[in-house]
C-alpha cells in the first residue's frame, strides 16, 4: 500500500491481537514460537483478560516472552515457572496465570515442578513448547529428542541404551487427578493451527472456571538447530514427530471436584 | 529486683521458632510456603495451623526448590511473604535467592541452621555463616542477614526483617540455630513496631491501567548487567551505611572483648559475668547483623582491647570478618566448637587463660 | 564461683519419655514467669528424644539469662536410673538433688555434696490416682525444697500446660504438687 491511496475496509477480518506487542521478534525463521505466542495473545484477547493477566516466562527461547505480549511477566529459574506461577497465583487468586515453557525447561530440570503443580490442580495454565531441543543453548538433547536424532549432544544420534526414550508429557500429566486439561497440539497446518486456537481456548476456560491444571503441549520446530529448512522442519513435525508425539486431548475435565 | 512491669506487660512464653511465626503475622506475612526439615519444622507446622485464620495462604511444596520459587512468585505479586528451612533446604534454596536479590524481590527466609556439611546432623550449629553472609547463591549476590539470640529477637528481628525487605527490595534472611529455635523464653509482643504497609508499585498484579512491567533478573542488552550489578553495589552499599546493628555487652572497660552472635553470644554473656565476677574486665560485641558486618565497631574496639576473642559454634567463619574488620590481627583469638554449644564454664577457662589467670 | 542462692539458679529434669518431663519444666518455667522473673526453658528435641529418654533444662533468674544451658547444674529432678547416671557427676557441688526413688536405687546416688531428696513419686502419684502424675510430684518436691516459685503459683499455672482435653484432671495435678511439696 506504500505509495498509493489509502485503500477502505469496510471490515476487519485479521488484525494483530491486542495483546501481542507490535515489535520483531528474535525467532529464527520457521520457528513457530511466535504462531504459539500469537495464539495465547489471541486467547487472552479472547477472554478479555489482558489487564488480569500474569505470564511466567521460562529460560529457553522463550524467556522473552515479555517483550512479546503484553501483560506482566515474571521471569522464573529454569524449571521453576510452575512453581512461581504457583506462588503468584496463590497470591492473586482471582488473576490469569499462565507459564510459557520449552521441553528441556519443563520435561527436564522442571520436571518435579510441572508434576507438582498439577497434581495440586493448581489453577495455572501451561503452555509448553516441545521442539525435540535445546534451542537457546544451541541445540543439545532434550527428554524429547527423538531416537536417533542427532543433537551438539547426541552426535552419533540419541540412542535408548544410553539416554532412554523421548518423553511424553501430555500424555504423562493428563494421568493426574489436578489435572482438567491435557492436549497436544502441532502448527505445522492451518487446520492443525485453528485446533492448537480451540485447545489454548480450552485450557484458559478451565482456569477461569478453576477446574485444575490446564497444559497445551505444542510440536513445534527448530530449524537452526535441527539443520533444516523451515519447511522441511515443518514436514517432521508432521512425520516422525506425529507419529512418535500424536496429537489430540488427554483429559478434559467435565466437572470440577468441589462442585 | 523484680521485673516492675511484670504485672502488666504481657508476656508469651513460646518456643523461638514459634515467636518467628508470631513476629511474621504481626508484619504481615500471608503467604508461607516451605517444606520439613528438622529442626525448625514448628515453623511450618504453627503456619499451617494458624495461617487460614488470617485469612492467608500456607503451602507446603515439593521441594525446597520449588518452596523459593513459590516465594518468588508471590513476592513478585507484591505479597510479604517467607519461608524457613535448614541447612540443605537452604543450599537447595540459594538459586531462587540469587534469583530474587537480582530481581530485587523482598521476602525473609529462615534458617534455624543444623550441622554439616552434607546431611551432618542435627545438633546446633553455626557453620552456615559463610553461606548466609557472604552470599549463598551465584553471580555477587549478598542479601542483609540478622541474628537473634534470644525468642524476644525472634520476634522482633522478623518483623524487622520483613521491613528491610520491603525497604530495599530484597530477601533478608535470619539465622538463627537449633537452640534458638527449640529454646522457650517469655517474650513481650509490641515492643516494636510491625512495619507499615508498603505501596510495590513494581509488582507484576497485572497492567490493569499502566503499561506491562515485569519483574526479571535477566540482562543481556549492552552493558545492561554491569548496570545492574552497579545498582545492585549500590544498594548494598546504602544496607552498609544505615543497617548494622549490634550489642555491646559490658564492653565500655573491656580488655577481653569476645565477639559472638546467636546461642553462642549466649552462652559467652554467662561466662562474662563470671569473668567479671573474678575480677576479668570482659565484655562482648555481638553482631545483630552478619551482614552487614559491625566493622566500624570492631575496628574501634580492637584498637582500644588487650584481645578479642571471637567465639562461633564452627570451626571459625566470622573471624574472618573480624580480621577484616582490624589491622591488628595479633590481637585476634578465636574458639571454636563445631555443631556443640561450648558451655559457659568452657569460655571461662579461655577468658581465664588470655587474662593470665589460673584459677 | 556461683551464686548458689535460690532466686537465680538452673534445674535439669529428666527421665522417661511420657513421665511428663517436658510439661513439670514447662509449668515450672510459666510459674517463674508469672512471678516476673527472666526464665529460658530448653528441650531435648529432635533424634535425641527417640529412644525414649526426655529431659530439659529450666534457668530461672531476676537478670537477663545468658547461656540456655548448663555445663554444671544446680539441680536436678531425675526421675530414673539412666537419668541419675548421666547427670550426678554433673552437677554443681552443694546442688539440690531431687530423686524418684520409686525407680532409683537410693544406693545408686554416690555425691555426697549434693542435698539429695528421695521422692516415691510413682507411688505418691499413684494415691493420688495417677502413675502419671509422678513427675508433677517430684516437681512439688522441688519447687518446695528450694523455694524457687511458690506452689501456689505453680497450681494457678496449670492450666496454661493442660490441654483443654485433659482440663479434668487439674484436681489432680494440684494434688500430687502439694503431695510433692508436702514431702520436701
Amino acid at each position: 500500500m506504500s505509495g498509493g491511496g489509502k485503500q477502505h475496509f469496510d471490515k476487519v477480518v485479521f488484525k494483530r491481537p491486542d495483546s501481542l506487542v507490535d515489535v520483531k521478534t528474535h525467532f529464527c525463521p520457521g520457528c513457530h514460537h511466535g504462531i504459539a505466542h500469537r495464539i495465547v495473545a489471541e486467547a487472552i484477547d479472547h477472554f478479555g483478560m489482558r489487564e488480569k493477566t500474569v505470564g511466567v516466562a521460562c529460560v529457553g527461547c522463550s524467556v522473552f516472552l515479555y517483550d512479546y505480549i503484553d501483560v506482566d511477566v515474571v521471569e522464573a529459574p529454569h524449571g521453576r515457572a510452575p512453581a512461581v506461577a504457583t506462588g503468584v497465583k496463590r497470591a492473586l487468586p482471582d488473576h490469569f496465570v499462565f507459564t510459557y515453557q520449552g521441553d528441556g525447561d519443563l520435561a527436564a530440570i522442571g520436571t518435579s515442578e510441572i508434576i507438582h503443580a498439577a497434581n495440586r490442580g493448581e489453577n495455572l495454565t501451561v503452555i509448553f513448547v516441545n521442539n525435540t531441543t535445546y534451542g537457546m543453548t544451541g541445540g543439545q538433547m532434550a527428554p524429547t529428542t527423538m531416537l536417533g536424532q542427532k543433537t551438539s549432544t547426541s552426535p552419533y544420534g540419541r540412542e535408548f541404551s544410553n539416554d532412554g526414550y523421548p518423553i511424553k508429557m501430555a500424555e504423562l500429566l493428563a494421568q493426574l487427578e489436578g489435572v482438567a486439561f491435557s492436549a497436544r497440539v502441532a502448527t505445522s497446518s492451518p487446520a492443525q493451527i485453528r485446533k492448537a486456537k480451540e485447545a489454548v481456548k480450552t485450557a484458559f476456560d478451565m482456569q477461569i472456571r478453576r477446574m485444575g491444571l490446564s497444559v497445551v503441549e505444542f510440536l513445534s520446530t527448530c530449524p537452526t538447530n535441527w539443520g533444516m529448512k523451515p519447511l522441511d522442519a515443518r514436514n517432521r513435525v508432521l512425520g516422525e514427530m506425529i507419529d512418535y508425539f500424536p496429537l489430540g486431548t488427554f483429559k478434559e475435565r467435565k466437572q470440577a471436584d468441589f462442585v | 529486683m523484680k521485673d516492675a512491669d511484670a504485672g502488666t506487660v504481657h508476656r508469651e512464653f513460646v518456643k523461638g521458632n514459634e515467636a518467628i511465626c508470631h513476629g511474621a503475622l504481626a508484619a504481615g506475612c500471608r503467604h508461607y510456603f516451605g517444606y520439613p526439615i528438622t529442626p525448625q519444622n514448628d515453623i511450618p507446622e504453627y503456619m499451617s495451623t494458624h495461617m487460614a485464620a488470617h485469612g492467608g495462604v500456607f503451602l507446603q511444596a515439593e521441594s525446597e526448590v520449588a518452596t523459593i520459587n513459590m516465594l518468588l512468585g508471590a513476592a513478585a505479586a507484591g505479597k510479604r511473604v517467607m519461608t524457613s528451612s535448614s541447612g540443605p533446604g537452604i543450599s537447595l534454596m540459594q538459586e531462587g535467592i540469587s534469583y530474587m536479590a537480582g530481581s530485587e524481590l523482598p521476602a525473609v527466609i529462615v534458617n534455624i541452621s543444623r550441622s554439616g556439611p552434607g546431611l551432618g546432623g542435627i545438633a546446633p550449629s553455626q557453620g552456615d555463616y559463610f553461606q548466609a553472609v557472604k552470599g549463598g547463591g551465584h553471580g555477587g549476590c549478598r542479601i542483609p542477614v540478622l541474628a537473634p539470640h534470644s525468642v524476644q529477637e525472634m520476634y522482633e528481628l522478623t518483623m524487622h526483617a520483613f521491613e528491610l525487605a520491603d525497604r530495599y527490595r530484597t530477601p533478608v534472611m535470619i539465622l538463627g540455630d537449633a537452640i534458638i529455635g527449640q529454646m522457650k523464653e517469655p517474650y513481650t509482643p509490641g515492643l516494636c513496631e510491625p512495619p507499615g504497609p508498603i505501596d510495590k508499585p513494581w509488582a507484576t498484579t497485572g497492567c490493569a491501567g499502566r503499561p506491562r512491567q515485569h519483574v526479571k533478573s535477566l540482562y543481556l542488552k549492552d552493558d545492561d548487567i554491569e548496570r545492574h550489578n552497579w545498582k545492585l553495589h549500590e544498594k548494598l552499599q546504602r544496607i552498609e551505611k544505615a543497617e548494622v546493628r549490634a550489642e555491646s555487652y559490658h564492653l565500655e572497660d573491656a580488655r577481653i572483648v569476645l565477639v559472638a552472635f546467636g546461642t553462642a553470644a549466649r552462652v559467652c554473656k554467662t561466662a562474662i559475668q563470671w569473668a567479671r565476677k573474678e575480677g576479668i574486665a570482659a565484655g562482648m560485641i555481638r553482631p545483630v547483623t552478619l551482614f552487614p558486618f559491625p566493622k566500624t565497631l570492631v575496628h574501634e574496639t580492637a584498637g582500644k582491647a588487650d584481645l578479642l576473642l571471637v567465639v562461633e559454634m564452627n570451626t571459625g567463619q566470622m573471624v574472618e570478618d573480624v580480621m577484616i574488620s582490624t589491622s591488628h590481627h595479633d590481637k585476634v583469638r578465636f574458639m571454636g566448637k563445631p555443631c556443640a554449644m561450648p558451655t559457659p564454664d568452657d569460655i571461662l577457662a579461655e577468658i581465664r587463660l588470655l587474662a593470665g589467670k589460673t584459677s | 564461683m556461683r551464686d548458689m542462692d535460690k532466686t537465680n539458679t538452673d534445674v535439669i529434669f529428666a527421665g522417661f519419655g511420657g513421665q511428663g518431663i517436658l510439661m513439670v519444666g514447662n509449668l515450672l518455667s510459666i510459674a517463674a514467669m508469672e512471678e516476673g522473673r527472666q526464665v529460658t526453658y530448653f528441650p531435648a528435641y529432635g533424634v535425641e528424644m527417640r529412644g525414649g529418654t526426655a529431659n530439659c533444662t529450666v534457668v530461672i533468674s531476676d537478670d537477663e539469662i545468658g547461656s540456655p544451658v548448663v555445663g554444671h547444674p544446680r539441680a536436678c529432678v531425675v526421675m530414673n536410673a539412666p537419668s541419675l547416671e548421666k547427670y550426678q557427676s554433673m552437677m554443681s557441688p552443694g546442688g539440690t538433688l531431687v530423686v524418684n526413688s520409686s525407680l532409683v536405687e537410693k544406693g545408686d546416688v554416690k555425691r555426697t555434696d549434693l542435698s539429695v531428696l528421695f521422692v516415691d513419686a510413682n507411688e505418691i502419684a499413684r494415691g493420688v490416682g495417677s502413675l502419671q502424675l509422678a513427675s508433677m510430684v517430684a516437681l512439688g518436691a522441688y519447687a518446695a525444697k528450694t523455694g524457687v516459685v511458690g506452689i501456689d503459683t505453680l497450681c494457678g499455672c496449670l492450666p496454661k500446660v493442660v490441654s483443654k482435653k485433659y482440663e479434668k484432671f487439674i484436681p489432680l495435678n494440684i494434688s500430687a504438687l502439694k503431695e510433692g511439696a508436702s514431702f520436701a
